[in-house]
């Protein structure tokens, strides 16, 4: 079921800056701030009213907040890939865009105090510091792992670190941090700090990774997923992935499941982990 | 001044001409978030067919120029778990529904047909008969006369019902007015123009196609221009031949285009993506360029486009 808060309103950019190798844009949203949750999204139409590029743009919401007049701000983390995020990224302060927010799921959030991993591919990072933040205030100590290509693709403002009792970095060319991937750092710190939790964000192959370590060691893992998308509400079919869905007739099914409304955070042992631009075999409907 | 913007497929009224279009709103719940589905003439469901079916393997959609490529292969739950949840839902919100139906093989679309003879509360039938996101582009009934017309006989065969049948062609054919006669002698009552065209994107960093399944159907406003001229052609040939008429439509203006061409309703499809209300601004500004313009119902501009040389229209 769709986000039963999402809106599409026109939203003023507040603040557009530049912080390493992205931007951190903030938008005016009024009350949609209140019911932003951490793992939610929020998704931005671009190249202006005559465009040839006519799907919205989806990115994780990093942080909710009221401003101190009331105005309620959702905050975003862009990579200029392409043409779309590109011109967003160029947008100046006091430019309208025409924004849905919240969009997805969130990051479930344990009832008692645990000790979480929060690991974070690239920019994937943005949507866990503010879930650290909602953590800390239930009393869990976070662990958190950033990894990146190299240095400069390390997304880890200084304010988002004040919930994150560690924070260990790697990078594939070793300029920051340990020279390797998440991956390779996850086990000692699981092992080390009796880590109960795992949430994790960032590209499909760094996930599926973490989930085999996760479910080695029985640890619970909830994972933000990423695929191309077209509306990011639901109706084009085809941001899907194969996910395990019991039902009493058959225990075994699996069913290609909307990333964008029954996603992007998922349970990762309910996800079929596939490499193969082929549908899995024993997926309902094959 | 009172505009009358009603339509009607054969005996179906509808209060306005804006529609979905099959395969892009889904079911309506997802839409419902954000408009009541009452404000539209009708909801076209995604084409629904026997069996539960995964679809296809991800990557399903590239953006293009103006339009995009989509690879879905007609996920779904089957009729059965169809006609169960979501005609009940569609029902309870007051939504005037069309249900779209795709098939396999002819057997597919009369078993899909007698599954209507005991639901009540639908407007219309869309036979989807050119979904070009199949194994086999044989499989594409809407690419030759004989096999277009046996799927729709096999609609009407075992309909049993005065439901309107509407059949979904394809543009991709070289003469659309030959496969248009002739589902319509096979017992159409109306055609649904366009689908989308078989489209291709090669991702040059990776050198290969872009989708899993290698091609995909491309629609948005790059399409337009064809469906402008699908309709035009058909609607000269058969002008009492209700056309619901969709390819690219995101505003007003574009809708329109398509009924100057000959359509009778206009599906909205692609802009939805885009947009999730762009069908309530395409319904509410074709209302107003149609006053503007100065006609006092819908069904005055219905190919209009037409007209002869000495039929001269001034503005006022």
């Amino acid at each position: 079921m769709i986000n039963p808060h999402a809106k599409q309103v026109l939203s003023e950019i507040v603040s557009n800056k530049k912080v390493g190798a992205y931007n951190h844009m903030v938008f005016a949203v009024n009350q949609l701030a209140n019911f932003a949750k951490p793992g939610n999204f929020l998704s931005v139409a671009v190249g202006g009213s005559e465009s040839s590029m006519i799907l919205r743009r989806a990115f994780a919401i990093y942080r909710a907040s009221i401003r101190g007049d009331g105005q309620g701000l959702l905050e975003i983390v862009v990579a200029s890939h392409g043409s779309g995020s590109s011109w967003l990224a160029d947008r100046q302060v006091g430019e309208f865009v025409d924004l849905i927010a919240p969009l997805g799921t969130s990051f479930g959030i344990p009832t008692e105090p645990v000790r979480a991993l929060l690991v974070g591919g690239g920019y994937g990072s943005a949507p866990l510091f503010a879930l650290a933040d909602i953590l800390k205030t239930r009393g869990c100590r976070n662990y958190m792992v950033i990894g990146a290509s190299t240095a400069g693709k390390i997304y880890a403002p200084l304010e988002g670190k004040r919930s994150v009792h560690s924070l260990t970095l790697t990078t594939d060319d070793g300029s920051a941090g340990t020279a390797g991937r998440v991956t390779d750092v996850l086990p000692e710190i699981i092992h080390e700090n009796d880590i109960e939790i795992i949430y994790s964000c960032g590209p499909m192959a760094m996930l599926e990774s973490i989930t085999t370590i996760a479910q080695n060691l029985g640890i619970i893992h909830q994972c933000s997923v990423e695929e191309s998308m077209a509306c990011g509400i639901g109706v084009c079919m085809t941001c899907v992935i194969p996910v395990k869905k019991p039902t009493t007739i058959d225990e075994n099914r699996i069913v290609m499941t909307r990333t964008c409304i029954d996603g992007p955070v998922m349970n990762a042992a309910d996800v079929v982990w596939t490499h193969s631009r082929e549908i899995p075999e024993g997926v309902w409907g094959k | 001044m009172n505009f009358d913007f009603s339509t009607s497929i054969t005996q179906q009224a509808f209060p306005n001409p804006i529609f979905t279009a099959s395969g892009c709103a889904s079911s309506g719940k997802e839409l419902n978030q954000f408009f009541s589905l009452t404000e539209l003439g009708a909801i076209v469901t995604k084409s629904i067919m026997v069996k539960p079916r995964s679809g296809r393997a991800t990557p399903r959609m590239a953006e293009t120029p103006s339009g995009m490529l989509n690879s879905i292969g007609l996920q779904g739950p089957g009729i059965d778990i169809f006609l169960e949840e979501d005609i009940p839902w569609l029902r309870s919100k007051g939504a005037r529904i069309i249900v779209s139906i795709a098939g396999e093989s002819i057997e597919d679309y009369a078993i899909l047909s007698r599954k209507f003879r005991s639901i009540p509360g639908i407007s219309a039938l869309e036979v989807n008969i050119s979904c070009p996101n199949v194994e086999n582009r044989g499989q594409v009934f809407a690419c030759n006369p004989v096999t277009a017309a046996a799927a729709i006989s096999a609609v009407k065969r075992n309909i049993g019902t005065e439901l309107p049948i509407i059949a979904k062609l394809s543009p991709d054919v070289a003469d659309i007015v030959e496969i248009a006669q002739s589902v319509v002698e096979a017992g159409a009552d109306g055609l649904a123009l366009i689908n989308t065209l078989l489209g291709m994107v090669i991702d040059t960093a990776s050198m290969r196609p872009k989708l899993s399944q290698k091609t995909g159907g491309l629609s948005g406003p790059a399409i337009r221009p064809i469906a402008v001229r699908a309709i035009y052609q058909v609607h000269a040939a058969m002008p009492h031949t209700p056309i619901v008429g969709m390819g690219g439509v995101s505003s007003g203006r574009d809708a329109l285009e398509l009924v100057l061409a000959g359509a009778t309703a206009i599906s909205v499809g692609t802009a939805t993506f885009g947009n999730p209300t762009a069908a309530i601004s395409i319904r509410n500004q074709l209302q107003e360029l149609c006053i503007e313009r100065g006609f006092s119902s819908f069904q005055e501009v219905v190919g209009f486009a037409h007209r002869l040389e000495d039929q001269g229209y001034t503005s006022e």
